[in-house]
C-alpha cells in the first residue's frame, strides 16, 4: 500500500447518479460500495491511479443532521466547492469523447499558459477543471 | 431566518452563472438567463440574487471587469479592443466602471500590472481569476454616488 493520502471525498446529491456520471462518462472504476443502513460508503478510482480513491458521499443522517445536509446540498448545487483537477494527456480529445457521452463542459479546450484546459460539472454541480499534462521537454 | 433554495433549482442558476463565466462578452439579459435556468424572468432575479448575493446583471460586469484585468495584465491589446472585446459597447461606460469598481483607470491597471507581474503559471488560470475578482458588494451606481459624496474624486484621467 502506498503511503499518503487515500481518499478524498466529494459532496453529490445522488449517488446512483454520481456513479453513472464517474464511471459511465469519465472511465473511473468503482473501489468500494459498501451499504450499511442508511449510510453507503462508495469510492471510485481513475484507472491509472490505484493508490487514490475519490469518494462519492451524499451529505445526511446518520452523519450529518437533516439541517447540515440540506446547507450542504444548497452549497453543492451552487458550484461553490472546492475546486477539482484531472489531469489528461489530450484535452481536446478527452472534451471530444466526454461531451459525446453528455458530459456538461462549461468551458470548451482553450490553448493557454503552454497547456489546454477545460472546464465540466459533475450532475450535482461539482466544477472540474480538466488540463492537459505538459509535455516533458526531452 | 433565511429559507432554504431547492438544490435542483439552485444547479439550474449554476448553469447560468457558468454561461456568463463563459461568455461575459455576450449579453445577458434576463430573460436569456432565465431561459437557461428553466424559470421565470422574474423568479430567476430573485433567486439568482438570493443564490449568489449579488443580482445577474451586477456578476456579469464583475465578470466583465476581471477578464478586462486580464487581458491588461496578460496581451499587449489596446484599451480600446479590451473594451470591445470583452462586451463594452462603449470605451467611456467601460472606462467609468472600471474606474467605480476597481478603483484605478484601465491604463493605471496595466502599468501597475506590467510593473510586478509574478510567477502565476502553476495556478490553473481560471482559480486565478477567481483568485481576482472584484467583490462588488454595492452597485457600482452606489458607490459612484458614495464616492463623490465624500471627496472630490482626484484625478479623472481619460482613458487613452
Amino acid at each position: 500500500m502506498n503511503l499518503g493520502v487515500g481518499v478524498v471525498g466529494l459532496y453529490v446529491r445522488d449517488q446512483d447518479e454520481a456513479l453513472k456520471f464517474y464511471v459511465d462518462k469519465l472511465g473511473f472504476r468503482v473501489h468500494t460500495d459498501a451499504k450499511n443502513g442508511d449510510y453507503r460508503w462508495l469510492t471510485v478510482q481513475h484507472p491509472d491511479q490505484p493508490s487514490f480513491q475519490l469518494g462519492l458521499y451524499k451529505p445526511g443522517p446518520p452523519v450529518l443532521d437533516a439541517k447540515t445536509a440540506e446547507t450542504l446540498s444548497e452549497i453543492v448545487a451552487k458550484g461553490a466547492m472546492p475546486p477539482l483537477v484531472l489531469v489528461v494527456d489530450d484535452c481536446r480529445e478527452a472534451y471530444k469523447r466526454m461531451h459525446a457521452r453528455g458530459v456538461e463542459f462549461t468551458q470548451e479546450p482553450v490553448d493557454r499558459y503552454g497547456s489546454v484546459d477545460a472546464s465540466f460539472r459533475d450532475p450535482s454541480g461539482n466544477g472540474w477543471k480538466m488540463i492537459e499534462a505538459r509535455k516533458v521537454p526531452s | 431566518m433565511r429559507s432554504p433554495q431547492d438544490p435542483e433549482l439552485l444547479r439550474r442558476l449554476l448553469r447560468a452563472k457558468d454561461r456568463m463565466d463563459v461568455a461575459s462578452h455576450e449579453e445577458w439579459p434576463v430573460a436569456r438567463l432565465a431561459r437557461v435556468s428553466r424559470v421565470s424572468a422574474a423568479h430567476f432575479a430573485r433567486s439568482f440574487k438570493e443564490a449568489f448575493g449579488v443580482p445577474p446583471h451586477r456578476y456579469l460586469l464583475s465578470r466583465r471587469i476581471e477578464r478586462a484585468k486580464a487581458l491588461l495584465r496578460d496581451t499587449d491589446l489596446s484599451i480600446t479592443d479590451i473594451a470591445f472585446q470583452t462586451g463594452w459597447k462603449s470605451l467611456g461606460t467601460f472606462g467609468r466602471i472600471f474606474r467605480d469598481v476597481t478603483g484605478e483607470s484601465p491604463g493605471q491597471t496595466r502599468a501597475r500590472e506590467k510593473a510586478n507581474s509574478h510567477q502565476f503559471d502553476r495556478v490553473p488560470a481560471c482559480y486565478l481569476i477567481a483568485a481576482h475578482r472584484p467583490d462588488l458588494k454595492t452597485a457600482v451606481s452606489e458607490k459612484r454616488r458614495r464616492d463623490e459624496g465624500s471627496k472630490n474624486k482626484a484625478t479623472k484621467k481619460e482613458v487613452p
